[in-house]
Formats: C-alpha cells, structure tokens, sequence
C-alpha cells in the first residue's frame, strides 16, 4: 500500500516499500503555468532531504524542486524531456519526476499527509 | 520547490476575437503588410550589390578554400529596401507614441547625436590606428569622461563597458580588486543585494563567484536598514542597491547604508540604471557611492535600437580609481594618450584589473552621450530629472484613486501600481497591458519589479509633453474603469489591432524553432 | 531646452494636481545634505549648430580611415557598407524601439533577429547562433564560460592564434570566476602541435582563431579531433567574418562553439564600437547559451511569428543562477549585418570575399618586393604579417607621417616581447585600389 505526503514547497512524495516517487503537485503546476522544460538529475546520483532533485521551467520562472527525503536517483521521468507539458495534465500521476532509493524513512513521516496540505494550500489564498 | 511564477500570466496565444472576418487574398490588411522571411524571398541570380570579379590571382587558402553552400538568398537592393521597410512597420518606437516602460528610460533621441556620430572623424576611425592620428577622438573620450565625473562627483571613469550589465561587472570587478590589495579577496565573499534589484545584479554577482545575500524591503518599499544592518559582517565584500530603486522611490536611508558599508569594510555598487532621475539634482559620489555604471542608452539618451547597443560607463570612487580597466585616456604632453598596457599603467601609477573588451568601448555611443550633454548643459540636465520626476508624480498623482498605488508619497521618475485594482475583475495586469496595445501605446513595465503584486511600473520620462500624459492618464482611466465594471471586452483576446495577436510563449519553448530551415528535397519520398 | 516639452505653465499645474508647492518637494526623500542647490560645474546649453561645430571640430583633428591608403585591421576591419543599410537602421522603428519585450508590437525587430540568427547559423556551420553579443571579444569570454558549465571542468587553454584583448578578455573573467587559463605564446604560424599537446584530461575548451590575429588560416580538424578525444569542446574565434565567405567554416571543422566579430557586415569602424559579437552552438547546447534568442512561433489566430524564448537561461528570470548577466545585445548592428548580408546574398557575399583575398594577395605580392620585409604568411584570408627590418611601431609611425596608414604593429598589443617587435599585421579589403597598394609600397621603401 502506498502512502503520499508533501512539502510546504510543493512536491509530493509517494513511497511503496524503500521507493520513493518524487513529483510537484498540483497546486505548485497550476501556479507555475504552462512546463516548458524539466532537468533532471542523473541516475545514480545520491541526494539529501532538502537538495535540489530537479528543476522545473515555464515560460517566466525556473524553480528547483528539492528532495523532499535523502536517497540514491534509480530513475527519472524521460518521458519529460518530450513532453514536459505531462506535469501540467497530471501532476501527481504520469508527471513524476524522480524515483530515489529511500536512505532514511523517519524522513517521509515528518511531511505534511493530504489534509494537512491541503489546509497549508487553503492558508495561502 | 524554490518560488514559482511571480507573474501567474498565461503564456499559451489563448483565444482571439476578431471582429475582423473579411479574408483577403494577400494576408495584408491595407496598411497591415504581412511580409515573409528574407529567405523565403530568395530569387537565384538575384543580387543587392554590383561587384566585379577579381582579376586571376593566385589563392593563398592552402587546404581551407570553403567547398559547401552557405545557403544565402539572392534578392535585388529594391526588394531588400522593402523587406525590411514592412518589417519596421511592424514595430512601435518612441518617434511614435508614448513608451512608458519602466527602468527602461525610453526618451526622445535627438537626431543632431546620429549625425555627430556619423562623422567621419567618429565613425570611419579604427581603433588602433596610431595615436596621434586620433587625437579628436581621444578628446572626445575625456570630454565623456569630465562630464560623467564632474554630473557624479566621482574622481574616475572607466569607459569601456559596453552596457549596463557590463558595468556592473566592471565596477564589481574594481572592488574585488580593492579587496584582493587589501588580501580580502578570499575572505570576502557575500554580497547583498536588495530583493526588489534587476536580475543582472545578482547575475553579475555570480559570474564573481559571489555569495548573493537578500535584503527584505519595508513596507515602503526601500530596504529595511536594519535588517540591512544585520547581514553586515566581516565576509560582505559589496552592497548592490539601485537608487533611485526598481519601485521608483528615493532610498532615503542611503547615506546611513553607506557609511555602514563602508564601517565594515565594505564597498558600495550602486546600479545606475535610474540616474534620469537624479542628473543635475544630486551627485551620487556625495552619497558615498564606490562605483556606479551610467546606461547611457537610458540617461543620455542613445537609441536603444530594438535591444541595443547600448554603453555602460562606471564612475568610480578614490578607493577603487587606481584600479579601473584598461584602456584609459591621459593628459600628456604630446595631447591625449591612451593607456593600453599593464607596462604603461605601471608608469601612470595605476593598477587596473585587466580588460573588459577588445579596443575601447562604445564610442559610436560616447558621441551621441556627449552631444546629448552638451545640447542640455548643466541647466538642461538638471531640468531632464526635474521635469521626468514632475511627469511620473503627475502620472502617479492623476492615476492613484484608479489604479491601485503600493506605496505612499511622491516618487522618483517612475510610477509603480499593483494589481489590486483588478480584484475580482478577472482581468490581470497582461490583460490590462495588452489592451493598451489597442490604445496606440506600448505597454508599461509588468510584473516587475516583483516585491509587489502584478507591478505596473510607468516611467514616462521628461519628453513627454502634458497633452501626451493626459491623454495618456484618460486611457489608462478608461481601461480600469472598464475592468472594474466587468466588461472584459476590451481585455480577453486583446490586442486586436496590432500586427500579431497573442503569441504562443509556450509553443516556441517547448519545441524551440531558432532558425530558419529549407525545406526538405521532395525527391526521397517518392 | 529643444527636447523638453513642458512649459512653467505646464509644470505650475501639473504641481497643483500633485498637491506640491514646487518640484522641491518631490525630491523631499532625498537626504538634505546631498541635495545640490546649484548647477554643476558644466557649461550650460547649447543649440543644434553650436554643438554641430564644437563636435566636428573634434572629429576634424583625426585622420579618418577612408582619407587615406588604410591597412589596418586586428579583429576591425573597414569594408564598404550600401548605402541602403544606414538609411534602414535610422528608420525610426527600428532605432528608437526597445527590446522586444511584447512580441504583437515588435514583430519587425524579432523578425530580423531570427533572420540574423539564421544567417550566423549558415555562415559559421553551426545549428544555432543567438541575438548577438556585445562584441566579438566578449563572446569569447562568454563561450569559454559555457565550456564550462557544459563539461564542468575549469581550465581553458588559449592558443596562440588569439588576438592579445580577446585573451586579455577570457583571463580578466576567468581569474574573477576562479578559473584557469593556459595561454599560449602569440603564434605567428604553425600552432597546431602546440596547441595539441596542451589539451589534458582537465581542459575545458581550446580557444583557436581562424584566421588567426597573424592572419593565418588555421585548420581546425585535428585540434577538434583531439580535444573531443579528451573530452574538451573547441572553441573557434572568427574576427573577419568576410573570410566565411571563402573559407571552409568551424562548423565544417568540428567546432562546439563558434564565436566571431560581426562588425565587418554592415557596421562601420567606429573606432573600436559598437560591434556585434556572434554566438553559434550546437542544439545540444543550446540551453548552455548566454544571450537571448528568438524562436518562431504561432499567434492565437495560427499566424506564424516570433518571440524571445529559452529566457529562463537569462538574468531576467534566472538572476545569479542565469547563464549569462547580459541584458542588452547590439540589436541595430544586427539589423546593420542582417541588411547588408541579404543584400549581398550568396553570389555577392563569396564574391566579396574572393575581392577580399585577391587584394590582400596582390598586396602581399607587392610588399615582397621590398628590400628587407619578409611576407610571414603562409596561407592567409585578407590579413597577413611581415618582418621589417627594424621595429615596426617606428615604421608605421613615420608612414603615418606621409599619410598611408599601413597596419598594426603586433607590439602595440604584444609588448615587451622581442620576438614580435619588427612585427607589422597589414589587412587589405575591397576598400583599397592599386594605387593605395602602390602609395603603401612606395612610402615603405622611403622611409626603410
């Protein structure tokens, strides 16, 4: 069973056994606009809680998205690099952007569950 | 993830209305010419120019003689006229109409400075053709350089930068110097950079491998000295403050910043960019300014010419004048010299940095600057910041109660409002601007600076006339009224009369097409 | 004051509206003592032909290049420019414009961009080229930087080809960067091996000018093998870009950047600027590049048009993460090179080139027969070097005198170094007839 939680900078993270799948959510798509382009690190790569993972453009902004837990990149989305519109259509689903090996799970329990987010979404309007 | 889109503006074309269905045959829309790539006008034996062929001689090219096509059109001198003819049709400019963009200084340019330019003592001299073959030109360099110093209250110039962002990097450059004669190079390595700054500020600061550092602003839209004072520390090698700053407003603190700056051993760079307002009226040396670079495509007055050239001057401070760049003129007894070499600087005493830029600068630029300084004077340049900070107090002062102005009192050359007054219009500060393209106007400055919402940031600049501004503020009145009374007419799917609707931002990122490509052989297909 | 609309009367009640007693009170946030009551210590205005004399005076003490024979070039290069050219560029549409920040009311400018880009493109062998830089030798720095990011090693090597300020250029940015620069010994010919030998597991990026400062054509193939070989990218630099109409391109070569000194299309000497700095990659680099670009697209109705793009590379957006701190290009001298180059066009352009190279041949020819110089020049474009018998400062000096103006000597740029002293680069283009090539070579002979 998987379970879902997210950052107060707007990525969310989904964990099924030690997998993480890392994307931007909903809201952070809509506020960012049409994506133009998304870079992704390379497979391999070891990241901590709180590093850049990512960068995502639209037309007027470039924002980093940081790993929300630490662990080693096993894949990333390649589906992206053609069409980085997919974070727009479905930002929780098909537009993830980084799958990590999760080195330390008390990580992911410290993040915001849906409810929580989403009143922290609602405190910002 | 980091901050996302400041301006939350669509970037797709989105939906046009055009009333306009009558279809022509050509495209064109009377005076509206739709004109295709010069490419595209390609006509084989077809030539601009009348050259003769080299009599026989024998090629020097060794192995290198080029085998392939370039790929270039043929097209006569009367096609090329028009090509590019229709071309500027489809631009606004500032002989046309009002262009209010803010922190862009779009003024009037005197034709008197392309002539003087023109000259052919200006304009057909190389620069490095023997000195005392030109020594007018060289005079012309140090009469740029007394009037900037002498307008700053700066004891030195370096000349050479070849636009703003260049003279950022140069004045940065000179400070970092400093400190490395101080042996606080390694040590110093934060700079603070207001978070209302140009983006070039903390660009330049990076390509110096600085740390950039952000200061807050007050509510009133100047930085928060105490917080400023709180970053200070033994690791701040510079300050970058814009004054007047992006909002368009006086810091008021300055002085205090700098005497702070200059307690902790630091430097202060002042972005230039908005000296309009101030020419005549104040002297940044007596704010204790280290160095500041003069965009003289905005201040003086230079065509921007679709994007430039421009020239960026810095004005430096006695701390940092030993360090200036090379090249740079002197006196001497034989007329001007110009210092070229580190072996020659060492004689002069002086211990530039290095070099910004082959040859000396932009001096097709330095000639118009001059012209434009000497047609004003002293009293005309002190008149240039008064009437263009009266013109923007009068835009601000006619328009508050319409549109909603961020902060309270008089403003510098510039009026910044945000886009509270479109709340629960559903038309934003894109839609508002492109509707001013359907007035005949070139839009404002949007979204920028970004510490407000939806900034509209006018700056109208002093060669605009009252009658222009009137009509001006009437226009502007009559779009927010419109907004506010929920009729999106005028906004959804504007502009409508201009060359293009909307373009599709989106579309050209996401598959980027930056040139021009034939068209495929058909043979291979079939 | 002419360009300054407002009258007292205007000024007296736009201050009314504003509610202020005079234009003082505007300035209140300025701090008192920095408030200059009185003018500054310049003289005060002046009319149109006041300043019209006092200017041209100035400009009459210097010896303009198309008053004499003329043989200098160094990376600046006087070339005949239609009249045609110089009447578009002052329409006002184009002059007076700014950048084109709202694509539905700039079409004209960001239109010739992406022919200007398209025609770098063609002329350098390159898939992409940007909106310009500001000059050729800040496109250099700037491609060094891209090197780079793009390899995420830190050390160029400069060969020897190099014009002295485009070194001088790359060492000032690199050293403020924290970057490494191994920079050859100038190389008057044959630098091939040497620059070669010097590309090493951490090069960045070899930096080669063909044709070089000296003149010579360099053939780039073995150096791109061999930096691509290590991992490094080639930089090609191209201060005469008339020699693209003749000689084999980088692109042809095996360059990953090429940047070049656009000045010698369309733009005039302007002793030493505005010029027009190019910037060619490959389209895998493209999100590397420093500049701004313009891509074409399509208007809500379908229309094909163009808008700037890729801008989050620029500082605008990006701030210290941005490619680049550039912000204004040298838009007029692209429309400048843009007009000219399509009014030259294929034929015209090689044509051009090929008159280029024949009279930098027959004045080679001619200054071999002077008792003492020695053409150094293998092979060359429009440029070469010679060895006179003494240094070649006091040379040119003296012809100066008897108004030919006859090169560069190589000292000026590269001082203190012996080997270089008798050193004279003399570039010849359409500009000059037989009998500058004739007055040149019989003031030599006086003054040797």
């Amino acid at each position: 069973m998987s379970e879902i939680r997210f950052t107060d900078q707007h990525e969310w993270v989904r964990v099924e056994g030690d997998t993480a799948t890392i994307g931007i959510t909903d809201y952070a798509q809509e506020q960012l606009g049409d994506v133009v382009y998304v870079e992704l690190p390379e497979v391999g790569k070891t990241v901590a809680a709180g590093d850049e993972a990512a960068v995502v453009e639209s037309v007027k902004a470039a924002s980093e998205v940081y790993a929300p837990v630490s662990g080693e990149v096993v894949e990333v989305n390649a589906d992206l690099e053609g069409q980085p519109g997919g974070v727009n259509e479905d930002a929780m689903g098909r537009g993830w952007f980084v799958k990590l090996k999760l080195s330390d799970k008390s990580e992911f329990t410290k993040l915001m569950d849906e409810d929580a987010y989403k009143a922290f979404v609602e405190g910002l309007a | 993830m980091s901050a996302m889109n400041n301006q939350g503006r669509p970037t797709g074309a989105g939906e046009a209305t055009s009333s306009n269905s009558i279809q022509t045959y050509t495209g064109n829309r009377g005076l509206r010419l739709e004109e295709p790539l010069i490419f595209e006008l390609d006509n084989p034996g077809a030539c601009g120019v009348d050259l003769d062929e080299p009599d026989a001689f024998t090629s020097r090219l060794g192995s290198l003689e080029r085998k392939a096509r370039i790929g270039l059109p043929g097209v006569s001198e009367p096609d090329v006229m028009r090509h590019f003819v229709r071309l500027s049709r489809k631009n606004y400019s500032i002989d046309a109409g009002l262009y209010p963009l803010g922190s862009c200084t779009m003024k009037h340019n005197p034709r008197l400075n392309e002539k003087m330019a023109r000259l052919a003592g200006f304009g057909d001299v190389h620069p490095l053709q023997p000195q005392k073959t030109v020594q007018g030109a060289l005079e012309l360099m140090d009469t740029l350089a007394h009037w900037l110093k002498e307008l700053t209250g700066m004891p030195a110039v370096a000349l050479s930068p070849k636009a703003g962002a260049h003279g950022e990097l140069c004045g940065m450059m000179a400070i970092r110097a400093a400190l490395a004669a101080r042996g606080e190079a390694e040590t110093r390595t934060r700079i603070l950079v207001p978070e209302s700054a140009h983006g070039t500020n903390p660009a330049t600061a990076a390509l110096l491998n600085y740390k950039v550092d952000e200061i807050p602003a007050t509510a009133e839209g100047r930085v928060d000295l105490a917080a400023f004072k709180a970053k200070l520390g033994p690791d701040v090698a510079a300050i970058m403050l814009t004054n007047p700053n992006t909002c368009g407003l006086f810091e008021r603190d300055i002085i205090d910043i700098a005497d702070a700056v200059h307690a902790a051993g630091a430097y202060f760079y002042c972005d230039g960019a908005n000296f309009n307002a101030i020419v005549g009226r104040v002297r940044p040396g007596d704010l204790g300014i280290d160095a500041m670079h003069i965009n003289l495509h905005k201040t003086f007055s230079t065509p921007h010419g679709g994007g430039g050239p421009g020239a960026g001057p810095v004005v430096l401070s006695a701390a940092l004048a030993p360090f200036a760049p090379l090249p740079y003129v002197v006196h001497s007894a034989d007329g001007f010299k110009l210092v070229e070499t580190m072996g020659e600087a060492k004689v002069d005493g002086t211990d530039p940095f290095g070099r910004m830029v082959a040859f000396h600068g932009q001096m097709g630029m330095f000639v118009r600057a001059v012209a434009y300084m000497m047609s004003h004077g002293s009293d005309g340049l002190r008149q240039v910041a008064e009437d263009a900070v009266l013109n923007a107090n009068y835009v601000l002062a006619s328009l508050k109660d319409d549109l909603s102005a961020p902060f309270e009192g008089p403003c510098m050359h510039e009026a910044l409002f945000d886009d509270r007054f479109l709340k629960g219009t559903g038309v934003e500060t894109l839609d508002f601007a492109k509707a001013m393209i359907d007035e005949g106007y070139h839009p404002m400055t949007m979204y920028f600076p970004l510490v407000v919402h939806g900034a509209l940031l006018i700056e109208p600049t002093e060669t605009e006339s009252k009658k222009t501004l009137d009509q001006f503020i009437g226009t502007l009145k009559h779009l927010a009224k419109a907004a506010k009374g929920n009729d999106k007419t005028l906004f959804t799917g504007a502009p409508h009369f201009a060359p293009r609707h909307r373009l599709d931002e989106t579309l050209a990122a996401r598959n980027p097409v930056l040139r021009w490509q034939p068209a495929a052989p058909k043979q291979a297909a079939e | 004051m002419r360009y300054l609309p407002l009258t007292e009367n205007d000024r007296r009640e736009m201050l009314g509206v504003i509610g202020a007693k005079s234009v003082d009170d505007l300035f209140v946030d300025v701090p008192v003592r920095a408030r200059r009551a009185g003018l500054v210590d310049l003289p005060k205005r002046k009319g149109e032909l006041d300043v019209d004399r006092a200017l041209s005076a100035m400009a009459a003490k210097n010896v303009s290049a198309g008053s004499v024979p003329f043989f200098v070039g160094a990376g600046a290069y006087r070339h005949h420019v239609p009249s045609t050219v110089d009447h578009l560029i002052q329409r006002s549409e184009f002059l007076t414009s700014y950048t084109p920040y709202q694509p539905e009311i700039t079409q004209g400018t960001l239109q010739y961009l992406f022919e200007f880009q398209t025609q770098v493109a063609m002329l350098t062998g390159m898939d992409v080229a940007n909106a310009s830089m500001y000059d050729g030798s800040t496109a250099c720095g700037e491609a060094v930087l891209m090197a780079h990011r793009v390899t995420k090693r830190k050390k160029a090597v400069l060969s020897g080809t190099l014009h002295p300020h485009y070194r001088a250029v790359v060492e000032n940015i690199s050293e403020v960067g924290g970057y490494d620069v191994e920079a050859l010994a100038p190389a008057v010919s044959g630098a091939t091996e040497d620059i070669i030998s010097s590309i090493g597991d951490d090069t960045s990026c070899v930096v080669v000018q063909g044709p070089s400062f000296f003149g010579d054509l360099i053939d780039l193939r073995a150096i791109a093998d061999a930096a691509h070989a290590k991992g490094a990218l080639l930089i090609a630099v191209v201060t005469e870009i008339i020699s693209l109409g003749l000689v084999t391109p980088p692109g042809d070569m095996g360059a990953d950047i090429v940047v070049g000194e656009g000045q010698s299309i369309g733009n005039g000497l302007n002793f030493g600027g505005p010029y027009v700095g190019l910037f060619a990659t490959k389209t895998k680099y493209v999100r590397q590049m420093p500049g701004r670009l313009c891509g074409e697209t399509v208007d809500a109705v379908g229309e094909r048009g163009f808008v700037l793009t890729l801008s989050t590379r620029e500082q605008h957006i990006r701030r210290e993460k941005a490619t680049s701190n550039i912000c204004t290009n040298s838009g007029l001298c692209c429309l400048a090179f843009t007009i000219h180059l399509s009014l030259l066009g294929e034929d015209g352009f090689k044509r051009l080139a090929r008159i280029n190279h024949a009279n930098a041949v027959k004045l080679a020819d001619a200054l071999a027969t002077v008792k003492g110089v020695e053409v150094l020049s293998k092979t060359f474009f429009n440029e070469f070097t010679i060895r006179l018998p003494r240094s070649a400062a006091g040379i040119v000096d003296a012809l100066a005198d008897k108004k030919v103006i006859a090169g560069l000597p190589a000292s000026r740029l590269i001082p203190n170094d012996k080997s270089v002293e008798n050193l004279l680069i003399v570039a010849s283009t359409e500009i000059n007839t037989d009998d500058d090539r004739a007055a040149f070579v019989a003031a030599l002979k006086e003054v040797l």
